[in-house]
């Protein structure tokens, strides 16, 4: 009964900071653009006179969703077409259950693994989830029984096709260096000092396999310059048809694929909840001196951490949007199967070499 | 089942794009044919904004009807009422005084860089860069500032009157017109710095939409859409009206007549017009805004063709004059039409994709197609 | 509790099958059969089969994704919905499916042991399974598991010289 309660207390925190983060990144996005495009952003929403830099306008928009007429076309599939943001918005936030957000928690002689679900497979967990979660706009496409729609469909499967191996690839490496594809143990290794001194992150040992990475996991989240099977200049996207709230989780699911992906660049590449130097029992620095500190602070300064990693690459992320256009169709094909995909393979070719020499 | 039925359909697929679309710049209906994404053909429909622009000149007076030529082009209203007051003025045999000369010039010059700064912000924006759009907008919005303070409008200016100005300039704005050419040519900078180079751009724009020089001829393209397939005609230079004699400017042109050329060309343009506006204000003579005009315009029996090189290309008008008040006949020659006529023949072959950034790049609007 | 969860996952298994044979529309069939192979999934998770079950969502998903993009382009929906569904072949088709579950119940009253099969081994327990998948694929099943490899390379190549001799 405890592991149930302690299961349930460990889903409510992720599922809470995820929405409130992807709630928060709605108005970092209109604010971040607006400072990037010399304007001043939304402001309006106020209570009692009081603005808070347009902070209202997320309670604003969810409001407005809510109350929106909820209008399904004539020609949609209705069941379909009504169970396909739900699909979206649930593998989107599956993701999150392997993601680990510190390692354990010591509370009354009980030992908590800080993680929702201790899979050994891991990263093929959220692999899948979000193979299931392209199903959700392929769907609505569909279901909608308007030809903008389906080609926003295509264009998503399409894009799903494209990205997926070539970011699947770029990852192997990483499991090739750290040994496991279990993502807490990805991240205690990572914990270790190369050479005594540079902690031995993914990005230093897989520069390469970050970027591409990088530039896959914005293909996966669906923003611009990878932004096909939306397109709102050319085909509007697959959730031309809806309105109000079901529209509202499409919208929500870029945010949170925005933040799963953020979660997987810190997660993997940039140490997870590492901090440099920082062992359970206290910071011992390199050059010898040492500040020990009590388990729960590690415990916290580690999950401060992860959190400030994942905020800082939802920043980067969405920075790139309002710097470049969009790619074409065949163009987004090419990248991915004729340059990405072949330099996927090439670092694990050349990862495999490396750790073999060093053996 | 007797009938006989096939679950395999032909992979045809009919897109209807428009009226209602954020990407054909107002309510033109283009119907494709598709092959997954790719266009096999297009066609063009308009008419949804006909008012009748036509033949409303055969019932109001000459210089009523020039008000409703704003509504035409609305993004280049200045540079339509010009091309009408020339003809008008070329009927009467009226000659204007070179500050209104000036003056004018320099308003043309002034809603080219507006036009096109509307034109890069609409075709960055199709072509999915939001933030240039923001950026073409702040620089626009200096120009209707402008504008503004002459005409009262923003957008549908009555700029001039026949013989000239409506009044002259008021007092320090040729001051602020100064201030905006010193910083402008640094806007365009920013501009290019985030696309010229931009190699998502690059693959967006380069080898798309190619026009060839004798094709364009052909499809009677006009302005830097004609000029970017390396033919050099533009109607300042080859019939200078105004003072566009006095003036020092350099025509681009292009080479391969694609999407990026005319990309280049356009954004070539609105520094030599920036040019011309420097020069217009530091050489703008000193006497009559206004030539003396009779109280009653009333052109002598006869008819006249007068274009002009507006923002998008050569807009011209043709006016047979009974010798009444009234025109008898006012024909236009609008360049988004004839530009229009292209897209078909460059979509043929390219994705849906294509599609928007063809449209944006042919620059049109449709308040001058569909009159 | 096992029990329980095998016998529902195993039941809805064989539900989503047949709903992808019954439905009329084909994207239907497509949904179910994602249906269906998750369910076996499930399956694969129960037995401890984490890396299967992972890698079977992967694929198998994925490539409804293709047979989708299949029917959404080539098939008219509407008419296909009209196609009558039954086979003229369909009296065979009992006759051989009738001889299947004769088998089936067979087997199923005789119990296991009816063929010789190996003794399961036992896994190292700290071991993770996809490192277990892995050592056998590339140490003991090593020939059979490039020869599969070479067998889909061919496949993909005809694939690719199929359609680029069309597109020519």
């Amino acid at each position: 009964m405890a592991e149930a309660g302690i299961a349930l207390i460990k889903i409510a925190v992720v599922l809470g900071f995820v929405l409130n983060l992807a709630a928060l990144l709605t108005w970092a996005e209109r604010k971040q653009s607006a400072v990037i495009q010399d304007r001043i952003g939304a402001n309006r929403a106020s209570v009692f006179g009081l603005r808070l830099f347009g902070l209202f306008h997320i309670a604003a928009d969810a409001l407005k969703m809510l109350t929106k007429e909820d209008h399904v076309p004539q020609t949609a599939e209705k069941f379909i077409h009504g169970a396909a943001p739900f699909i979206s918005f649930f593998f989107a936030l599956m993701g999150f259950a392997v993601i680990p957000f510190g390692d354990v928690l010591r509370v009354g002689g009980r030992e908590i693994p800080l993680r929702i679900l201790d899979l050994n497979i891991g990263i093929l967990f959220i692999f899948a989830a979000i193979a299931l979660e392209i199903y959700g706009s392929v769907l609505a496409g569909w279901s909608s029984g308007s030809h903008y729609a389906t080609l926003g469909g295509m264009r998503g499967s399409v894009q799903m096709f494209s990205y997926e191996i070539a970011w699947g690839v770029s990852l192997l490496g990483i499991f090739m260096v750290y040994d496991s594809l279990d993502l807490n143990r990805v991240v205690l290794r990572q914990g270790d000092l190369l050479w005594g001194v540079l902690p031995k992150w993914g990005i230093v040992t897989q520069p390469l396999g970050f970027l591409l990475f990088l530039a896959a996991g914005m293909a996966i989240t669906k923003r611009v310059p990878f932004d096909l099977p939306e397109g709102e200049s050319e085909i509007i996207g697959y959730f031309v048809e809806y309105s109000g709230m079901k529209f509202g989780l499409f919208f929500l699911t870029d945010f949170v694929l925005t933040i799963l992906i953020s979660a997987l660049l810190a997660t993997l590449f940039f140490g997870g909840y590492q901090l440099p130097y920082l062992e359970p029992d206290g910071f011992r620095f390199p050059w010898g001196a040492t500040w020990s500190l009590d388990h729960y602070t590690v415990v916290f300064l580690q999950f401060v951490a992860l959190v400030l990693k994942i905020v800082f690459f939802c920043w980067l992320l969405l920075a790139v949007r309002w710097t470049y256009p969009r790619f074409r169709y065949d163009q987004l094909m090419d990248l991915g199967w004729k340059v990405l995909f072949p330099l996927a393979v090439a670092n694990v070719i050349l990862t495999g070499l490396v750790l073999t020499l060093i053996e | 089942m007797a009938e006989e039925t096939t679950i395999l359909e032909s992979s045809e697929m009919i897109l209807n794009m428009g009226p209602q679309h954020p990407s054909t710049h107002g309510v033109l209906r283009v119907k494709l044919k598709l092959d997954g994404e790719k266009v096999l053909d297009a066609e063009c429909i308009i008419g949804y904004l006909h008012r009748g622009m036509e033949k409303i000149g055969e019932n109001r007076t000459y210089p009523k009807y020039a008000p409703y030529l704003d509504r035409m082009d609305y993004v280049a209203a200045v540079t339509n009422n010009l091309a009408f007051l020339e003809a008008v003025e070329k009927l009467l045999g009226l000659e204007c005084p070179p500050r209104a000369k000036y003056a004018r010039t320099m308003l043309a010059e002034f809603q080219r860089i507006a036009s096109h700064l509307l034109w890069l912000a609409t075709h960055a924006l199709d072509i999915g860069a939001m933030t240039i759009f923001l950026y073409c907008f702040r620089e626009r919005e200096e120009i209707l500032k402008l504008f503004e303070e002459i005409f009262g409008a923003r957008l549908t200016c009555n700029a001039f009157r026949v013989g000239g100005l409506t009044e002259d300039l008021p007092a320090g704005w040729l001051e602020q017109a100064k201030a905006f050419t010193d910083i402008f040519p640094s806007r365009v900078d920013d501009y290019e710095g985030i696309l010229t180079e931009n190699r998502i751009w690059l693959q967006r724009t380069k080898e798309v939409g190619v026009i060839s020089a004798a094709n364009a001829i052909d499809i009677g393209l006009t302005g830097p859409a004609l000029r970017a397939s390396g033919v050099k005609w533009d109607i300042r230079k080859a019939m200078p009206y105004e003072s566009y004699a006095d003036m020092d400017f350099e025509v681009p042109v292009g080479t391969r007549g694609d999407t990026y050329d005319r990309y280049l060309v356009r954004m070539q343009e609105m520094r030599q017009a920036n040019r011309i506006i420097r020069q217009c204000v530091e050489g703008l003579p000193g006497g009559d805004f206004k030539a003396k005009t009779p109280r009653v315009i009333k052109p002598p029996l006869g008819e006249v063709y007068h274009s002009i090189e507006g923002p998008k290309g050569e807009i011209g008008y043709y006016i047979v004059s009974d010798g009444s008040t009234i025109p008898y006949r006012v024909r236009v020659r609008p360049p988004s039409f004839m530009n229009l006529q292209a897209l078909a023949q460059l979509a043929r072959g390219h994705y849906v994709a294509d599609v928007v950034a063809l449209i944006g790049t042919l620059d049109i609007v449709l308040g001058e197609i569909d009159r | 509790m096992e029990q329980l969860i095998f016998y529902s996952l195993a039941g809805a298994t064989v539900l989503f099958g047949m709903l992808v044979v019954i439905a009329r529309n084909p994207v239907h069939s497509a949904i179910f059969l994602i249906g269906a192979l998750m369910c076996i999934a499930g399956l694969y998770l129960q037995m401890g089969a984490e890396f299967v079950g992972g890698v079977q969502i992967l694929v198998y998903v994925g490539g409804v994704m293709v047979l989708f993009l299949f029917v959404i382009m080539l098939v008219n929906v509407r008419t296909a919905e009209r196609v009558r569904q039954l086979s003229p072949e369909w009296k065979t088709a009992l006759l051989l499916a009738g001889a299947l579950s004769v088998e089936l119940v067979y087997l199923v009253l005789k119990g296991p042991g009816v063929f010789a099969t190996a003794a399961p081994e036992a896994i190292p327990a700290l071991q993770g399974n996809t490192q277990n998948v892995g050592a056998a694929l590339y140490t003991k099943y090593l020939l059979p598991f490039e020869i599969a490899s070479v067998l889909l390379l061919v496949a993909m190549i005809g694939a690719v010289a199929l359609a680029r001799s069309r597109m020519d």
